[in-house]
């Protein structure tokens, strides 16, 4: 799977919440995307990735 | 003088200052906003980062109405798709669309634009739009829905001031709806100036960013709009093309 652009391990079971969690991401002050979809705050938990899957991690930064 | 009140997208503002959080120090941020006044605050979406670096959010005052901007979207597509994710980060509805082709100029795409007003407005967005001051654009961008108006003054992060003067005031005396210039004012009597000339707002974040003293600066910005407006408010007094007027009386000289 690719985290952001990056290729990483997808293991079993391995959901949305699991993956923020493992790659250090802070639940609160992130947004989810799974394949160009937005995955809702209430699905992390229940959301299961797959080898194949593209997820972009995004958070606010300083801009103009 | 009774208040001045400044709405935007059914909401109620004290201050026309809106700043800009990027290019410098997150820990300055709170010290920028108090003394700039300001009651809004752009923002940009990025990928996170997982480094344990602190969340921007925790550095912007309570009650600030976060103005998230879609910068780095090279079409209306990328723009909605980063206002989307904007909303799920949980801070409101407001967005600045920022779409740029071109990465020279940084000048924004008008057309596309107003493509993601039409689509963004149509989601509830509260639409900023980021433009080439130009007024047809700007009257599809009303007409797409847009809240307000935002031309540049000069290319992003340049602090040349005014170079489409003219051009602003068209948009002002045109458009019914509220002109926030955004890009390019670099000094505070350039932010009078324009609110002089009746903008609603001014948007700056370079201009701050890049100052010997950050907070001094955001100060004497918050000093520069506020007087700008008071004599747009007031009407300039005017201006006589030839000749001189004595303001003194040309009566009672200690002469014969």
């Amino acid at each position: 799977m690719k985290i952001n652009g990056v290729q990483k391990e997808c293991p079993a079971n391995f959901t949305v919440a699991a993956m923020l969690n493992r790659e250090g991401f802070a639940r609160e002050g992130v947004a989810v995307e799974l394949n160009m979809e937005i995955v809702a705050k209430d699905a992390y938990d229940t959301t299961v990735l797959k080898e194949e899957d593209v997820v972009e991690v995004v958070s606010f930064m300083g801009g103009g | 003088m009774k208040q001045d009140i400044f709405m935007l997208g059914g909401q109620e503002f004290q201050s026309r200052f809106i700043l800009g959080s990027g290019k410098y120090n997150v820990e300055l941020i709170k010290a920028a906003v108090e003394q700039a006044g300001a009651q809004m605050i752009t923002l940009a979406v990025r990928r996170a980062n997982s480094d344990g670096e602190g969340n921007i959010l925790d550095y912007i005052p309570q009650g600030v109405t976060l103005l998230p901007n879609t910068s780095g979207a090279r079409n209306a597509q990328e723009a909605v798709r980063i206002a989307r994710l904007s909303r799920e980060l949980g801070c409101g509805n407001f967005v600045k669309i920022e779409i740029m082709r071109d990465s020279k100029y940084l000048l924004p795409d008008n057309a596309e634009t107003v493509k993601a007003t039409e689509i963004l407005t149509k989601e509830g967005f509260v639409v900023l739009p980021y433009m080439y001051p130009d007024l047809n654009t700007a009257r599809d961008l009303v007409d797409a829905g847009a809240a307000a108006v935002m031309p540049l003054a000069a290319p992003i992060g340049s602090n040349k001031g005014l170079a489409t003067k003219e051009f602003i005031q068209i948009l002002i005396d045109e458009i019914d709806l509220p002109i926030i210039v955004d890009a390019g004012i670099g000094r505070p009597s350039q932010a009078c100036e324009v609110m002089e000339m009746g903008a609603a707002a001014v948007m700056a974040n370079t201009a701050i960013a890049t100052a010997g003293d950050i907070p001094q600066m955001a100060s004497a910005f918050k000093k520069a709009i506020e007087a700008g407006r008071q004599a747009y408010l007031s009407g300039l007094g005017r201006v006589r093309e030839k000749g001189a007027e004595a303001s003194s009386p040309l009566t009672g000289f200690l002469r014969d």
